[in-house]
This record gives C-alpha cells, structure tokens and sequence, in this order.
C-alpha cells in the first residue's frame, strides 16, 4: 500500500517536473516572439523610404532618415573585416595546423579571452590606443573596436572549420608531392572556406550590433561619411541617442532602426542556420 | 609506413624535405608557417597591448587614490573626488539577480531540450532560444525602456512592494528605471548562453547513465536528475559563463537600469554599473583624471570578467573532455 503511494508520488513529481521544463523552454521562445514582435510592429510602422536615403533632420522637419548611420555601419564592417580577418583566419589556421604545443594552448585560451572580455572594455583600448595619439574621434578607431570583437570569433571558426577536413585530403595532397603549404592552402583551407565564411557571416552580424565599442571610437556624425579620419554614424549609437533622448519622433525613429538591424542580423543568422544544416548536420 | 604526424614532422624538419620534395618547398612551408604564426602573435599582442594601456592610462587615478578607489562610495568628477564603490555594488547586485532569475529558466529550457525535446523539435527550440543571443544590446535597452519599464512600473512593482512590502529590498516608490528592470533584462540576455551550454553538457552525459536508473525503476525525471548530477560541474561552468556575460553587459543596463551612483538596498531604486558609469559619462570626462578614473574601472571590470570567463571555461572544457573519453 506504502509502495504504492509512493510510486504514485513520485510519478506526480516526474509529471510535474518534466511539465515544468516544458514551460521554460515555451516561456523562452515566447520572450523571443514577444520582443521581436514588438520590434516589428512598432519599427515597421514608422518606415518609409526617406528613413533609408536621408540625413537626420531637426524635430519637426518632415522626411528624416538615418542613412549616413545605415552607410556608416557599413563602413565600419568593411573596416573592422579588413583589420579582422587577415589576423583572424590566419591565426586559425596557426591553430589547426600547427597549434599542438604550449604555445598553442596558450594561444587558444588566449583566444577565448578575448572572446570574454566586454565590448566596452574593447572600446576603451581603441580609444587609447587610436583616439588618444590622433586626438581624434575616427571611423578607423571604430573599426579596430569592432575588429578586436571579430579576431576570436574568427580564429575559432577557421580553426574548427579546418579540423572538419577529413586527414586524408590532406594526406592524398602530401603523397602526390604537394608541399605542406599547398596541401594546406590548396587543399584544405578550400575545403573549409564554406564553413569559414558563415562563420564570418555570423562574426559580422554580431558586430553590426554592438554599440558601446562604438561610443567613443567612432562617436556619432550628423552626415554623410567623408573621411576615415572622421567620426562616423552608425546605426547602433543612433538608436541609443534617438531611445534616450526626449522626442516622440526619435523614439519612432529608433524603433524603424532598430527594426532595420535586427531584421538584417536576422537574415544572416537564418541563412547561415540553413546552410550549415545542409552541409553537416547540427553545426552552427 | 609513415604516420601522418611523422610525415608532417618529415616535411617541416630542416632538411628532411630536400629528400622527399625539394629545397624549395621547404623554404615555402617555412615561410607559410612563418606568416601564420606572425598574424597567431598578433591575438597575443592584442590581449598584451589591451593590459598595457588600460594599465599605463589609469595610473593618474590609481596613484591619487591608491586602494581606496575600490571602497569610496563618492563619485564627484566637479570635485575630483572618485571612488567605485556604488558601480562594484551595482555591477554585483544586478549580474546576482540576473543570474537568480535567469537560473530556473535557463536550465529548465536545457533540461527540456537535452532530455524530453523530440528530435525534430529539439533543434528548431535550440535555435530560437540561441536567437535571444543575436538580439543586439541596443535593441533590448530600446525595449526595456518603452515595453519592460511601463509595464513593471504599473504592474509587477507595486504587486510586489504590497505583498513583499517588509522586505527592504522591495521598499519605496516605484519607477521602472532601476535595478530591478537591470536586473531582468540582464536575466533574459544571458539566458540563451546558460541553455546552450548546460544543453551541450547534458547531451554529453553518456545514455547509459539514465538507462542504468531506468533500468532500476527510476522515473524519466528521476533518471535526468542522474544524469544533471552528473553533469553538474559543467552545469555550473555555463552559470558562471553567464555572470561573465552579465558582468560585462552595457547598452541594454544603461538603458534601464537608471544611472545614478547610489548604493541602496531596494531593487527600485535607480542604480549603476561599471560598464554603464564608462558608457555615459566617458564622453564626457573632460580632466584627464576623470577619464583615467573610468579606465580604472574599465581595466577592474576586464580583469573580473577574464577571472570569471576562464573559470568557466576550465568547468565545461574538463567536463565536456571527460565525458567525450569516457563516452568513447
């Protein structure tokens, strides 16, 4: 009888249990939904067209837009993939190929420390290293932040991408007399150059999304993008002055841009999601 | 027959590849080593150079206040006086809540995928979750004002001062702008990250374990609670990866989390971080003491994420490692 209730007890524990898991697996899918939902009904509404081509424009002035920010965040990726990827996906393929010893060990848990440290941290040494001696805010300062936040991210991807290439593409390259070299770049890094550039993909859409690197590197800029030297827009640091400033019209504009960033970020997440899935199974 | 290692050691020894590929693509695989490892260097360089400057520019700050910088609570750039006290307390108190709230809801979403998640399900819920990662900073600060702020101001606030009212942490009036909109919104970021990893760690745990308390008449929730203690060191790993998240956050918490130097027991009161106090008020600091005081702060807030982060990772790296050997 004892036995039985017992039994009885712990089957109602186990359902109650397992119930609960269930709802915070639904209950975080749900905020998801919940915040992009609102990001697309309050963003989309305030859209139009001037908001993608024109300048910011002063309250009260109809047809303002963020375009020099939109432009801006692009500039500021193109730099941060140009000081970025040379370091990162070399040093990647350091890793992969020739990353057994200590110093590839320290070199990896470096890596991941990087990885760790806080974007606003990361916006700091770009100060004192660019802003500081050019006495200058700078789209160039902007973009060593974001290529500080790209170079781990990168390594890491490159470095497992290549691991994925089966031993013996390589070893087929080696015995028909290929150097190590060109079995490595010929061979290898082609056959990893899919995986790599998702990975890339995704290191790009997390930058698009930083801001507090971008605070006092870049800084803000009312216009068009002239000059590398210069401060520069970018969409993120625009949303964070239109959200906390006092204006009804600004927060529909941080709205409509907060709308533009993520659905882009959005985009890339999803088809690097597809991609991978296709080429081999749960990665990414 | 060569291994392949020892081929590879063949081909990049000085001399050895004369024999087998000529002079020429040694020189090449040297070379090519050479210009991998130079960029490799770079990483550490970054890292290095990142110590040296924060260091070499918060020294103005560090030599006018000495130790008592980490204990004085008065925060006066118009005096020159700065102390971090109410930014530690603040970073401390909202990473803790955070975590507190974020705990049950993490790991049960990791519970569910790892153990009760149909296959088909299982990877679709996994994304969506890891999608909460990709929502940039800003856009959850942005939401946090004009959806979280409203709507804990008018709603959860005053229930929660009426009924847990004697408690001092829920005193006072309400504002929606304050640690505990921090607080929550810190909960809902780092949740995707303590999932994910729990979720990897759990499915590392071999099958056998929950087939074993299966086999002795272990209910389904019974046989997971084995395989979690199994599998609690690298559990704990990703929770402490996430207070290396919260820790360092910025945008989301200065949006919300009401930027005033104060250190108070309420969670509705408004408050401050260290990442939030660098973002404000860096533009700002016109004397050069005032601005190394908030590199300070940035350099003491690089070292406790890092001391966090590696901890962290030497939790799910050992654990993860272990059960692959022992799995294999």
């Amino acid at each position: 009888m004892s036995i039985d209730r017992s039994f009885a007890y712990r089957k109602i524990i186990d359902r109650l249990m397992l119930g609960l898991t269930t709802i915070c697996a639904l209950l975080a899918v749900a905020l998801l939904l919940i915040i992009l939902g609102y990001i697309a009904v309050r963003g989309f509404s305030a859209l139009n067209l001037d908001f993608f081509t024109q300048l910011p424009k002063p309250i009260g002035e109809p047809g303002s837009g963020i375009g020099n920010a939109i432009v801006g965040t692009l500039i500021l990726i193109g730099l941060a993939c140009l000081f970025g990827l040379p370091i990162g996906i070399f040093s990647g393929i350091y890793l992969a190929e020739f990353g057994t010893g200590r110093f590839g060990t320290a070199l990896r848990f470096l890596t991941d420390v990087l990885t760790g440290v806080p974007s606003i941290v990361t916006g700091i040494f770009a100060y004192t290293l660019i802003v500081l001696p050019m006495r200058r805010f700078s789209a160039i300062a902007g973009g060593v932040a974001l290529a500080v936040i790209m170079i781990p991210v990168v390594t890491r991807v490159t470095e497992e991408m290549m691991r994925l290439v089966p031993r013996s593409l390589r070893e087929a390259a080696l015995a028909l007399g290929a150097p190590q070299w060109r079995a490595i770049t010929g061979v290898v890094v082609r056959s990893a150059i899919g995986g790599i550039a998702t990975g890339v993909m995704l290191a790009i859409a997390r930058i698009a999304g930083e801001t507090a690197p971008l605070l006092f590197t870049a800084l803000g800029n009312r216009f068009w993008p002239r000059s590398l030297d210069e401060p520069i827009a970018s969409m993120t640091v625009q949303i964070f002055n239109y959200a906390t400033g006092p204006y009804e019209e600004w927060h529909r504009q941080a709205w409509a841009g907060t709308f533009v960033l993520v659905t882009m970020i959005l985009i890339i997440n999803v088809a690097v999601r597809l991609l991978t899935r296709s080429r081999h199974g749960t990665a990414g | 027959m060569l291994k392949p290692d020892e081929l590879q050691l063949k081909l990049t020894a000085p001399g050895a590849a004369t024999d087998l590929t000529g002079r020429s693509a040694n020189l090449g695989d040297r070379i090519f080593k050479s210009v991998t490892l130079l960029f490799a260097v770079g990483v550490i360089a970054i890292v290095a150079l990142m110590i040296i400057e924060m260091a070499r520019n918060s020294t103005p700050a560090f030599h006018k206040f000495g130790f008592s910088f980490l204990v004085s609570s008065i925060w006066d750039p118009v005096q020159e006086r700065f102390g971090a006290l109410p930014f530690i307390y603040g970073t401390m108190v909202s990473s803790l809540l955070a975590l507190i709230i974020s705990l049950p809801l993490s790991i049960g979403t990791a519970i569910y995928l790892a153990e009760q998640a149909p296959a088909g399900l299982r990877a679709l819920v996994s994304f969506l979750v890891e999608l909460l990662a990709a929502i940039p900073s800003v856009a959850y600060g942005l939401w946090g004002i004009f959806v979280l702020a409203p709507f804990l101001r008018q709603h959860v606030e005053p229930a929660l001062s009426s009924t847990l009212g004697f408690l001092p942490l829920f005193r006072g009036p309400t504002h929606g702008i304050d640690m505990f909109a921090g607080g929550l919104i810190l909960a809902i970021m780092i949740t995707p990250i303590i999932s994910a990893v729990s979720r990897d760690v759990l499915m590392a745990v071999p099958q056998s374990q929950r087939e074993a308390a299966l086999a002795l008449g272990a209910t389904r929730w019974e046989a997971t609670r084995v395989a979690l203690s199994y599998a609690r060191s690298g559990i704990l790993g990703a929770v402490i990866l996430g207070l290396g998240r919260a820790l360092g956050e910025t945008m989301a918490v200065t949006m919300v989390i009401g930027n005033r130097p104060e250190t108070s027991l309420s969670l509705f009161d408004p408050s401050h971080t260290m990442a939030s106090v660098i973002a404000n008020e860096f533009t700002e600091a016109t004397s050069d003491l005032y601005r190394s005081a908030l590199i300070e702060i940035g350099l003491l807030l690089f070292v406790v994420t890092i001391i966090v982060q590696a901890i962290a990772r030497l939790l799910v790296w050992r654990v993860s490692r272990g059960l692959k050997e022992e799995s294999a």
